[in-house]
């Protein structure tokens, strides 16, 4: 189905203006411009319109736990669910603070895969002891401490932005 | 004429103060016990790895202890801790222990 006309479907442009955004949120306009090559008009126009259509949710600070708290852990914690209950248990972990994503999977049997932190393991255990796993419907629980981040990134451009404009030109 | 009858290790315990059984930290084996007699039901049944797990971490007797409010139980968990068993020889020691217990507060304090 084609694009609607006030819908504009993201270009190659509008891809690298994410990417330089997603490595530097506070850059100006200018300074995106300039790394481009492109109008500072035209940064500030794509930027405004991406955030108007929501593709840009909003600016945020990343931060660097470890030096917060150089104890803290997090881990992944893959939850067997009850089919009926998924949802609910899903939502319950939502709720809660130390509870950082919830994700929902189908393999062999539903699962609900958390990240999670706390000030320690024992923090960790009582916390999935004593509010996770009486949650009515979890069937079982296995937690992975992560030892090491390599890589932490919020988006990745997989799909080729200029075949994407191709396509999209044909639709037009 | 009965004894004054210790409400908690024969009553079932609210879902939230269940014991619920792990084999390490954060992995939980989806069994669980809201009274002493399901407690030795599953003591049978779970990995041994789940015991042994619990037994290190004293935490039978915590919940003997602060759930069950049960002292003597809780001091029979403690000796078996102390004696530093493993395997089949755990469970089953285990659970005759537990068994035990629960047939003599059944005997002392339940319906005959």
């Amino acid at each position: 189905m084609p694009p609607r006309k006030n819908q504009r479907p993201l270009d190659d442009t509008d891809f690298k203006i994410l990417k330089t955004l997603q490595e530097d949120a506070r850059q100006t306009y200018t300074a995106i411009g300039k790394r481009l090559d492109i109008a500072h008009t035209t940064v500030y126009d794509r930027i405004r319109r991406m955030e108007e259509k929501g593709v840009i949710r909003k600016y945020v600070a990343i931060v660097n736990e470890e030096k917060i708290d150089p104890g803290q852990i997090t881990a992944l914690m893959t939850i067997f669910t009850d089919p009926k209950e998924s949802e609910k248990v899903a939502e319950k972990l939502g709720e809660y603070p130390q509870v950082l994503e919830v994700y929902t999977s189908l393999s062999e049997e539903l699962l609900i895969i958390a990240k999670v932190v706390a000030e320690n393991q024992e923090g960790l255990h009582d916390f999935i002891a004593n509010m996770v796993a009486p949650l009515p419907g979890v069937l079982r629980i296995r937690t992975s401490i992560i030892t090491k981040k390599f890589k932490e990134n919020q988006f990745a451009l997989i799909r080729d932005p200029k075949k994407l404009t191709e396509r999209e030109q044909k639709n037009k | 004429m009965k004894d004054e009858m210790p409400v908690k290790p024969l009553k079932e315990v609210p879902r939230e103060k269940a014991f619920y059984f792990f084999t390490s930290l954060g992995n939980y084996t989806g069994e669980s016990a809201t009274s002493l007699k399901e407690f030795a039901d599953k003591v049978k049944l779970v990995n041994i790895k789940s015991l042994e797990f619990h037994l290190s971490r004293r935490d039978f007797e915590k919940w003997a202890t602060e759930v069950l409010e049960d002292k003597d139980l809780a001091a029979k968990m403690v000796r078996l801790q102390t004696i530093g068993l493993t395997g089949e020889l755990l469970r089953n020691r285990l659970y005759a222990m537990v068994s035990d217990h629960y047939n003599s507060l059944m005997y002392r304090y339940g319906k005959r």
